[in-house]
């Protein structure tokens, strides 16, 4: 078992957040949507696993390389 | 009062008829489908104005005809323009990836294809149309893919393709979701567009932000002086967003000056467009050429954007060369949807911004280049 983190790909803003922690996810599932120069960007999980950690929450301002979520699979 | 100055129906001409039709065309586009409407409302409007018969708005000091004077033939409203992009531009995502100024200078070969094409078909070998060398640097400028530059350059060099020009530039600039994909498909590999690259990237400080512009209209200005105005109004508006000093500027440089001028210079642009300069075959080539010019410019960026991949050691994904055209954010908008279509957890769009961001100073260079050079052609 490994943990993945998911980053943030580019600065921009969290729409929605679709995964919680402690919930199960397959690879592709939607972790969050972030919106970056008004495109909506969705997010998916890396690997099949459980969610560990969702850091952030709807409306939140992200950098890119901040941590969306930990996955743990 | 005579009856003709009641019934413009009865001095109405097919010519006339053709160009209002192709006003509502336009304005039908902007609305139903939402393409560019900023733009393409008040154009199309502009174009229905302007041929109307007896209506009188393009003639002496008609409406349309004093907007033209004032804004056009001044080069006012272009320059006006682009202090309003320069202050909607975030040029952080160019700086932190200095090496997406090559994907903007790549790209930027659109212009000079297409020049050739154009100068090839008229006065320079086939004289198959009425395009001197002048018409066929203004044509080529289209390949730039950048709405001020193309009435910059095309009213500086006396062009009478003008509104063709800036009609063929505008409205390309609003297909570029269409026109971009297949060339960006046809030219990688399946493997190279599932590339991820890293998001993570070096934070520029505020005084490198700050220090930008004002470096960029030294250096620019100092290289290639004539494109002093241009690079010059984009850094003013790029100074007055990142000094942080002015908001107030900032923000009414990128809504109420940019909107106002958009409204006069959309009604000006298609005020040019009356049905005896505008219905002839020249016209038709210049929309064919225009398409090849953004062709050829993605397909630049993309080929360049592959000897990145390779000299990278395969760590940039050659699709962001595509956005090295200057259309801003629309072709950054357009290499984020096919990388992530190769790969869901591929998000290309900052690195694509910064190749956008480039594009858009490169395309004022080669604008600037263009009219520097024209003289010693002609």
């Amino acid at each position: 078992m490994a943990e993945h983190i998911v980053e943030a790909p580019a600065a921009g803003k969290v729409l929605r957040v679709l995964a919680t922690a402690g919930a199960s996810v397959a690879e592709g599932d939607r972790v969050c949507v972030l919106e970056a120069l008004k495109m909506e960007l969705p997010i998916v999980a890396p690997v099949s696993g459980t969610v560990k950690a969702v850091p952030v929450a709807a409306g939140q301002a992200v950098e890119a390389g901040d941590t969306l979520a930990v996955i743990e699979g | 009062m005579p009856d003709h100055e009641f019934l413009g129906v009865l001095a109405l001409t097919w010519q006339a008829a053709v160009m209002l039709g192709l006003g509502g065309l336009l304005i039908y586009l902007g609305i139903a489908k939402t393409v560019e409407p900023v733009l393409l409302v008040p154009i199309g409007t502009g174009i229905m104005l302007a041929n109307i018969p007896l209506g009188g708005l393009t003639e002496a000091d008609g409406f349309l005809a004093v907007l033209r004077r004032v804004g056009i033939d001044t080069e006012l409203f272009p320059l006006l323009i682009f202090i309003g992009v320069g202050a909607m531009i975030d040029f952080g995502s160019l700086l932190e990836r200095p090496y997406t100024v090559f994907l903007g200078a790549a790209a930027q070969f659109g212009i000079f294809g297409t020049f050739f094409m154009a100068y090839f078909l008229g006065d320079g070998g086939l004289r198959l149309f009425d395009f001197t060398f002048k018409d066929a640097v203004s044509i080529g400028i289209i390949g730039s893919a950048d709405g001020p530059t193309s009435i910059y350059v095309a009213t500086v060099l006396g062009t009478k393709y003008a509104a063709a020009i800036i009609v063929a530039a505008y409205s390309y600039m609003a297909l570029v979701p269409i026109i971009q994909p297949p060339i960006m498909r046809a030219l990688t590999t399946p493997a190279e567009r599932r590339l991820v690259m890293s998001a993570r990237a070096r934070r520029v400080s505020k005084r490198t932000r700050i220090l930008f512009p004002i470096v960029t209209i030294l250096v620019v200005g100092l290289i290639a002086p004539k494109a002093t105005p241009l690079i010059g109004t984009l850094m003013f508006g790029n100074l007055l967003r990142e000094s942080g000093v002015v908001e107030r500027l900032s923000q009414a440089a990128q809504n109420e000056l940019a909107n106002i001028v958009t409204i006069l210079l959309g009604l000006a642009v298609g005020g040019m467009m009356v049905a005896a300069d505008f219905l002839r075959a020249e016209t038709i080539m210049i929309y064919v050429m225009g398409v090849v010019a953004f062709a050829v410019g993605t397909a630049a960026g993309v080929l360049f954007g592959k000897v990145m991949y390779v000299a990278s050691g395969r760590t940039i994904n050659p699709l962001i060369g595509a956005a090295g055209i200057s259309a801003f954010p629309m072709c950054a908008r357009v290499v984020q949807k096919v990388g992530l279509e190769a790969n869901p957890h591929n998000h290309l769009i900052m690195h694509a911004a910064g190749a956008n961001t480039a594009g858009q100073i490169a395309s004022v260079v080669a604008g600037g280049a263009a009219l520097a050079l024209v003289p010693f052609f002609s």
